[in-house]
């Protein structure tokens, strides 16, 4: 079997000793273009791109990446620009690996099946799904396997260590554990140390996963998680395109800007 | 899809919390703890005696239960039909049957050990009951309500800064129910360890449809006795006619006559269509709407062919919800019961025919079920029972009576 786009990541960055850096931003956010500028601007920072699919009744999203959601949306992205969008960010010569992420509801109304083709044929490395929690996702997690996209389990402090045992068991190359209960963006609610502890005892179960963290991190609190195998900023990233609309600047530079020093403070 | 005999339509699910298609848990992983610690809860005290007499007690000696099952007689006389019956479910402590959930949901918090809860509401009386019960027990309360709610039932809002909730007002989306519901629950995923939280309808995930429709079905348990009561047996001809929005008063309305073959009693749910000329409505069940998931849960939703939840639009504030409740999907799949929708005009026609003949005020949920009951009485036999649920009083929609109708 070959091994993914994203396993090779991780390989990379243990490699040069440093957690790998993940980004999330919202597919169309906040213009198709601009969307695609931004991941292709990033890209040479990043590890892995986190591409949000925007959902307009998000249960698990902060004020932030609600705001940038309802953007994208209100600007009529489609599901069909967001592949759009993947195919030619994939088509570049210096891609990363691609996740997109949302809500079930619509990967529901695409179609399953016809969902994980588009994202076979654009280039997607890897799905996650805040609302399909397993043991629901088993029969979806096993299709996306089928189609070489890898489907990423969550945990959460609240899952109890028979469950994590169990997901992890059923998990693939990748694993997302929460860093404390909060929507996304939330501040961080406890310390540093506690969340690397925690991660620790899941890392234990079994070392040859891949596990990052996200949930709350910014440019002040990455430095202090870079034990983790890898680290995702989504809410700093999201409010920065935010606040360079409200001032009229440039969301491609800023954003930038913001990855770089964000690549730095791990490096 | 069937419904199977003798066994509470609540506990019809699979072991993934699904009725037929309708159902689940679609919630973020932070929540599969909680919503399984109430699960477990939950599930051990309904088979508790002393939770079960402690419910009715605070059922009859603080919410006033059963309410009152009567004829109107007026009305019957001017639609010269059908007999129109009504249970003033509205008598209830709080004005509407949202009091019969919220206590149950402030007794399993305090069983928890919980000193907060949270709630989302619509038109506002989920919220009232809920600050009613939790100040009544002890919990400190926080409620989710539209901004656009918020100034159209004023009413409720009054009542429930009196009881000392605190009234989150959510500016997201349509700024209605909808919106409420996902920032309630967004708030549960940031601080479940210490706060309880009460879905204020038969929606949500699998376990808050159950507790929601557990506690509702007092309103047909009540009914039961009164009709065989009055009629000394079940009439051959028996029409429940209840408003749906989540689908909470009209579950519980008629989940202890589930059994009885539909051509004696029939269930008739009536959705609200919206205004006359509009094309946004909160009827998914009537207009055909595609499953999807919300809240929680797969269900017939208001959506575009991209899976995005559409605005809806309605005078009631609390039948104004794109999604309903997965017992009610299950309902319509299995022919059980029969939706329509009443459009805004209908329902506050209804309203005044029926403030005209009878000392009853039923709101503008009710009132949606009364237009359909106006509408069909007239070709109906005269032993012909209709029973309507007069689930909520209008004093909330004063604003928006006196603002349509001058009064």
């Amino acid at each position: 079997m070959t091994v993914s786009p994203i396993s090779l990541a991780f390989k990379k960055c243990k490699k040069e000793k440093r957690p790998a850096l993940l980004t999330y931003t919202v597919a169309g956010d906040n213009t198709k273009k601009k969307s695609l500028e931004i991941l292709n601007s990033i890209s040479k920072y990043v590890d892995i791109c986190e591409l949000g699919f925007p959902h307009n009744t998000p249960i698990g999203d902060g004020g932030q990446i609600q705001t940038a959601s309802y953007r994208a949306i209100k600007n009529g992205i489609k599901m069909k620009d967001i592949f759009q969008i993947v195919n030619k960010f994939k088509n570049r010569k210096n891609s990363k690996p691609l996740i997109l992420m949302g809500y079930y509801n619509m990967i529901c109304r695409y179609g399953e099946n016809k969902f994980l083709n588009k994202c076979k044929q654009v280039g997607v490395n890897g799905l996650i799904v805040v609302d399909l929690p397993w043991p629901d996702n088993k029969k979806f997690a096993k299709k996306c396997k089928k189609k070489s996209v890898t489907f990423v389990q969550l945990l959460s402090p609240t899952t109890s260590k028979k469950r994590i045992k169990k997901i992890i068991n059923d998990s693939h190359d990748m694993i997302y554990y929460i860093s404390m209960l909060s929507t996304t963006g939330g501040k961080l609610k406890i310390s540093p140390k506690k969340i690397l502890e925690n991660y620790n005892s899941i890392k234990k179960i079994n070392k040859s996963k891949n596990i990052v963290i996200g949930f709350g991190i910014t440019i002040k609190t990455i430095n202090s998680l870079k034990k983790a195998d890898g680290l995702v900023v989504g809410s700093a990233i999201c409010n920065e395109i935010s606040k360079s609309i409200n001032n009229r600047q440039n969301p491609v530079t800023n954003v930038t800007n913001i990855v770089s020093l964000l690549k730095k403070r791990i490096s | 899809m069937k419904i199977k005999k003798n066994i509470p339509l609540i506990d019809q699910h699979d072991k993934n919390g699904f009725w037929g298609k309708f159902g689940g848990n679609f919630i973020p992983e932070t929540l599969k703890k909680p919503v399984e610690d109430l699960t477990i809860l939950f599930e051990k005290l309904r088979k508790d005696k002393k939770f079960i007499q402690e419910r009715d007690y605070y059922f009859k000696n603080w919410l006033g239960s059963p309410t009152r099952f009567i004829k109107l007689e007026n009305l019957t006389d001017h639609l010269d039909g059908a007999q129109i019956w009504t249970k003033v479910v509205s008598d209830l402590n709080g004005g509407a049957h949202k009091s019969l959930n919220a206590t149950v949901h402030c007794l399993l918090a305090k069983r928890a050990g919980k000193k907060y809860i949270v709630g989302d509401t619509g038109a506002g009386y989920a919220g009232k009951m809920l600050s009613m019960a939790a100040k009544k027990f002890g919990l400190k309360c926080k409620i989710f309500m539209g901004a656009k709610d918020i100034k159209r039932q004023k009413p409720n809002c009054d009542a429930m800064r009196a009881n000392n909730a605190e009234i989150v007002p959510v500016y997201t989306g349509s700024q209605t129910l909808v919106d409420a519901v996902s920032e309630c629950m967004r708030y549960w995923v940031s601080n479940c360890d210490t706060t309880a939280m009460c879905v204020g309808s038969t929606v949500g995930p699998n376990i808050f449809v159950k507790i929601c429709g557990w506690s509702t079905s007092q309103i047909s348990k009540e009914l039961l006795i009164q009709i065989k009561d009055e009629f000394g047996e079940i009439p051959k001809k028996l029409k429940l006619i209840n408003c749906v929005g989540g689908g909470s008063s009209s579950f519980g309305f008629w989940n202890e006559f589930m059994h009885y073959n539909k051509k004696q009693v029939e269930f008739i749910g009536v959705e609200a269509g919206g205004p006359k000329n509009s094309k946004k409505h909160a009827a998914p069940l009537t207009y055909g709407s595609k499953i999807g998931v919300l809240h929680g849960a797969m269900q017939y939703v208001n959506q575009d062919a991209e899976g995005q939840i559409e605005e809806t639009e309605s005078i009631s504030a609390g039948l104004d919800y794109p999604g309903v409740s997965p017992l009610h999907c299950f309902l319509k799949d299995t022919k059980r019961a029969r939706y329509t929708a009443a459009t805004d005009e209908e329902a506050l026609n209804a309203y005044q025919l029926v403030t005209k003949f009878e000392s009853l005020n039923p709101s503008l949920e009710p009132s949606h079920a009364f237009a359909e009951a106006i509408k069909i009485a007239p070709k109906l036999s005269k032993d012909t029972v209709l029973c309507i649920n007069s689930c909520g009083d209008a004093l909330k929609d004063r604003d928006i009576l006196k603002k349509r109708l001058g009064k």
